[in-house]
Order: C-alpha cells, then sequence, then structure tokens
C-alpha cells in the first residue's frame, strides 16, 4: 500500500502543477520552467511502475487464496446461480465501488455502474442497455431492493452543471448521456441560486439520485413490483469528502378515491 | 409527497394503511426537492463518545433516532425493528467499510477525495458475482468501471449510450492507460444471445444482447459440434474479443493504441474452477478488414 500512496500522491502533486500551468496564465517564464522541471522530477520517480499484468495476477491470486478457497459451499452455490437480493446503480468513478463501500460479497448485490450513476426513463426505442439490467434483474433475478447511489465530487453531474452554460465544446458522447439527468439541473438551479456552484452540484447529486429513482418507477415491472409491496426503491449518497453515507427511501402513495355523486341538493358549492 | 395530516384534507381518511413504525413517518416534507433523512450526528455521537469513537456516521437507524428524541437512551444493540432490516444491513455495511478500510487510509483518502488517476478502465457484467473489486482486487482510485448486461461494447456507429460516454471520459479526460473488458462462466445474458429467437418479440434485453451479434455467428459457425452450453461458454470468450475489437471502431480509442499510450485487455474470469484467464490485444497483428480476426499476445492463464 505505501507504493500505492506513494505514487497517489506524486500524481495528485503532478495534476495540481498541471492545473496551476493551465489557470494561471500569467505567470512569468523562470516560474512555467519551473514548474514543468518538477513535473518532469515527479513522473520520472515512481519507484516501480505499475504493470497491469502483475497488479491483476496478485489480486486474483488473493482473492483466490483468501476467498474463494476458504468459502467452498457458498462458490458451489453461486456456480450454479445468483439470486441477488440488491440491485444497485453505482457510478462508474474509481473510488466509489459498491463491494467495496458496502462491503457487497459475492453473491449480493446485481451491480450496474455508468457515468453519474443515471436511469433514463423507459423509452422502448433508446437506452436498451439499462432497459435490460432492469428487466433483467426484476423479471429473471427478482430483486428485492434497487439502490442508486450518488457520490461527491461527481464528474457526470459537474459536466452536467456547468454545460453549455461555460461555452464549451461538446463531447460527442457523454453530454448527450448526462443530460438525461436535466430535470435534476432544472430544479437545483432553480431552488439554490446564487448559491456556490459547488455547493449547487452537491444539490444536484442528491437530486439526480431522486431523478432516477422516478425514472425508475416508469418501468412497467418496476410498477408492478412495487404495488405488489416486492420490490423497495432506496436512494443513497457516498460523501467521500467526510466519510459518510446517506440512505432515504423512495415512497410514493397512492389514496383511495373520494366519490363525488351526481346529484346534490345542496347547490352552494 | 403527501401530508396526512390537515384536517380540511379531503383524503386524509383515505390513506392507505401505513404501518405505525414507519422509520420516515416524520419526515415527510412539501418540498419540491425531496431532503433525504439526514440523522442529526450529535445525537449518535453523544452515545459513543466513551468508544473514543471517530466515526462519524451520518447514518443511523430512522426508529433509532426517534427513540432518542423521545428521550430515551439505548444502545444500537437494543434497536430492533424488522422493517428497518434493510436500514441496518447497509448501515452495517458501510462502517465496516468506514472502519476497517476509510480510517485506516486516511492519507490516501484524502488524495483521492480531490482527483481520481485509475490506470484501469474496466468493462465487467453486472453480474453479482463477477464484481472486478472482489476477484481481481481493484482498490479505491484504481479502476473506472462500467458494468452492463454482458460486458458488452457497442461499435462507434450504434450511436451514444452509456458505453461509449464513459469511454469517452476514461480515455480522453482520465486518460487511462489500459482498458479491461472482463467476461465470465455461466453469463445469462450471452445464454440470452445464444438463445435468442426470431419471433418478432422485443425486450430490451433482446435489443442490447443483439450488440453481440456477431459473436453469435461466429459462435455457430466455430462450435456448432458442442451441446447449448458449450456453445454459450465458446461465446463468452468470443463475445470478449468481439467488444475488444468494437473498441477500435472509436478513433480516439485507435489512435491512443497505435501511438502505444492505451492497451486494451481482454479477461475471462471461471467461478466454476476459478481460473483467471487474461490477454492482450495485438494491435499489429490484428487485420481489422478480415471480418474483425484480431490478433493477441503476451495470454496468461491462472488456476
Amino acid at each position: 500500500m505505501d507504493i500505492t500512496m506513494a505514487i497517489q500522491s506524486s500524481q495528485l502533486a503532478i495534476e495540481q502543477l498541471k492545473n496551476l500551468l493551465r489557470e494561471k496564465e500569467e505567470l512569468n517564464e523562470v516560474v512555467t520552467t519551473k514548474i514543468e522541471e518538477l513535473i518532469v522530477e515527479l513522473q520520472g520517480c515512481h519507484p516501480h511502475p505499475i504493470d497491469p499484468a502483475q497488479q491483476i495476477i496478485d489480486g486474483f491470486t488473493y482473492f483466490k487464496f483468501n476467498n474463494f478457497d476458504k468459502n467452498p459451499e457458498l462458490y458451489e452455490r453461486l456456480a450454479k446461480g445468483q439470486s441477488p437480493k440488491f440491485m444497485v446503480f453505482a457510478c462508474s468513478d474509481s473510488r466509489v465501488s459498491p463491494s467495496v463501500i458496502l462491503n457487497f460479497q459475492p453473491g449480493e448485490a446485481f451491480v450496474v455502474r455508468n457515468i453519474a450513476n443515471i436511469v433514463p426513463a423507459f423509452n422502448q426505442l433508446r437506452y436498451s442497455g439499462v432497459g435490460a439490467t432492469i428487466e433483467y434483474a426484476i423479471t429473471a433475478l427478482k430483486v428485492k431492493n434497487i439502490l442508486v447511489i450518488g457520490h461527491s465530487r461527481c464528474g457526470g453531474i459537474s459536466r452536467l452543471m456547468s454545460h453549455p452554460e461555460d461555452g464549451s465544446i461538446p463531447f460527442d458522447f457523454i453530454d448527450d448521456w448526462v443530460k438525461i439527468g436535466l430535470p435534476a439541473k432544472t430544479n437545483v438551479m432553480k431552488e439554490y441560486e446564487g448559491y456556490d456552484f459547488k455547493e449547487q452540484c452537491n444539490f444536484c447529486e442528491l437530486e439526480s439520485v431522486n431523478n432516477s429513482l422516478v425514472n425508475l418507477h416508469t418501468y412497467p415491472y418496476v410498477d408492478r413490483e412495487i404495488r405488489n409491496k416486492n420490490l423497495a426503491l432506496l436512494g443513497g449518497y457516498y460523501d467521500f469528502v467526510n466519510g459518510e453515507f446517506k440512505l432515504w427511501k423512495y415512497m410514493s402513495v397512492v389514496t383511495k378515491p373520494i366519490t363525488i355523486p351526481l346529484k346534490t341538493n345542496d347547490l352552494t358549492i | 409527497m403527501a401530508i396526512p395530516s390537515s384536517i380540511s384534507d379531503p383524503f386524509a381518511s383515505k390513506f392507505l394503511p401505513s404501518s405505525i413504525s414507519d422509520p420516515f413517518a416524520s419526515s415527510y416534507q412539501p418540498s419540491r426537492i425531496s431532503v433525504p433523512v439526514k440523522i442529526e450526528q450529535t445525537q449518535l455521537t453523544t452515545l459513543r463518545r466513551s468508544h473514543c469513537s471517530t466515526l462519524k456516521a451520518s447514518m443511523g437507524s430512522p426508529g433509532f433516532t426517534q427513540q432518542l428524541n423521545n428521550n430515551k437512551l439505548e444502545t444500537l444493540a437494543d434497536v430492533k425493528d424488522d422493517r428497518d432490516d434493510i436500514f441496518n444491513d447497509l448501515k452495517d455495511r458501510f462502517l465496516s467499510f468506514k472502519k476497517n478500510v476509510y480510517m485506516a487510509n486516511p492519507e490516501q483518502f484524502e488524495n483521492l477525495a480531490k482527483v481520481q488517476v485509475p490506470k484501469f478502465m474496466v468493462i465487467a457484467c453486472a453480474d453479482s458475482r463477477v464484481c472486478p473489486s472482489s476477484i481481481l482486487g481493484f482498490q479505491p482510485g484504481e479502476a473506472f468501471t462500467i458494468r452492463n448486461i454482458a460486458n458488452l461494447v457497442p461499435t462507434f456507429e450504434s450511436g451514444p449510450s452509456e458505453v461509449n460516454a464513459a469511454l469517452e471520459f476514461s480515455v480522453n479526460t482520465l486518460q487511462v492507460e489500459n482498458i479491461l473488458v472482463i467476461g465470465h462462466s455461466c453469463c445469462g445474458g450471452i445464454r440470452a444471445l445464444m438463445g435468442m429467437e426470431d419471433d418478432g418479440n422485443t425486450s430490451f434485453i433482446k435489443s442490447w444482447v443483439t450488440n453481440a451479434k456477431n459473436a453469435r455467428v461466429k459462435t455457430k459457425a466455430a462450435a456448432s459440434n458442442l451441446d447449448f452450453d458449450g456453445q454459450c461458454s465458446h461465446c463468452e470468450k468470443v463475445s470478449i474479443n468481439h467488444s475488444l475489437v468494437n473498441l477500435l471502431t472509436y478513433p480516439w480509442i485507435k489512435e491512443k493504441v497505435e501511438k502505444e499510450e492505451l492497451s486494451i485487455h481482454g479477461g475471462y474470469y471461471d467461478f466454476v474452477n476459478c481460473s483467471f484467464e487474461k490477454w492482450t490485444l495485438d494491435y499489429r497483428g490484428t487485420k481489422l478488414e478480415e471480418n474483425g480476426r484480431i490478433a493477441i499476445k503476451n495470454k496468461v492463464f491462472w488456476y
């Protein structure tokens, strides 16, 4: 872990120095040269460059000896089939793996990960990727809970909040995807107008989870299972800056109807 | 969300019966943005001061907080409410991570909070048995991960989707150095692909796995002598290679692979026998024109 930490520290320093070069255009030549030299020095001082193949070998070996071989009954059962209780939507961000932060063991959670943990509304013409996962989780796996987890410092939400107002060139694909979260952005801009951009992003990270939960409900099989009380929709938020986790339930209430009579003697309505 | 309190609310008496011990009963709010229940941190830390615990878990059983409000201090162990099973379960899970991982590596997490610099982009199946963090030991910050049914990568021409949005971000913005597509044994998605019939019925699953229909064609050609299970196993691997080839249809990926700034790998996890195979795409040797035939190198097999 020490090597990884050292490398991460130097990578962080490199990123911050690069940001400095980008943002502070008025730096004079001497300073710019010095910064460039520092970056090169930092890049060169990794004690052992990470060999991807070796990293994967080590990771798999650890898993095999410490987990798989120690739980033969579990893995024999899992080899025959999976019956996870959870379906989880999480962001692709490398810092928010649900298995790590919520300690899900193999077999416990059917996990879908995409940019900004977005769930689009039911649309038979598009988004078959997400649709297929929901269809499979509900009809084949019969999961009992769907949990959508947002997180702090989400790059996807940040992009949603800043584009196109910042005048940047659109991405080929990213913008098309994150714009599914527009209802969340609209709500936040209205409710929290005048707030700091970073704070608005935080609110949007939360609101986007709610937007995704509402969208989940538009899938007919999700609606059916909710009505039959077989399925719960949950929202989550992992704040890795403060080491906190928020958790809430999505609920929809349908009251019984009241009857408005056809005829009434009381004309004072 | 409805508020079951006002006398003049015509629907007041018409609510479907809700459980009295509903943990969220006190937290319905008429705001346009539904605010999550945030458990007051101070109440929890008061209870735990004697343990010198610095766990700042702002999440606790909502029922527990209500009991604190009633001035009855009870320990967490005494609170048992079946309806809060899921909440207690998730709470325990997060606290376990917080104690064993997050608090054990404060400097690492402080750095990660500022920026992520993963070396890998991983595309894996959503299957609950094949989390890349579990089976390959990826730590927080190491792998930008996409998970979908059957770990598929659609082509550039197929238009915007969540997969290529993630590819765009990881390759162009995060500048990962490796893309790893991991397939696995007993994949339900591949099974659906191989068993799919052209009967006019549509479903999301069918529409999605059709992205790999070339893999099915190749499998049926190469492995027609095998039984259905055997064909599915074969297709699982063919589909990985098919996804690797599809990655090269993205111009910015192809460019980086040519310049050797980006490597593309395939991996196959067999959880019946607990083995893992890994191979790397050999760009120089791959002839995309010949029906997408790829050349591979550095093939390794661990068991």
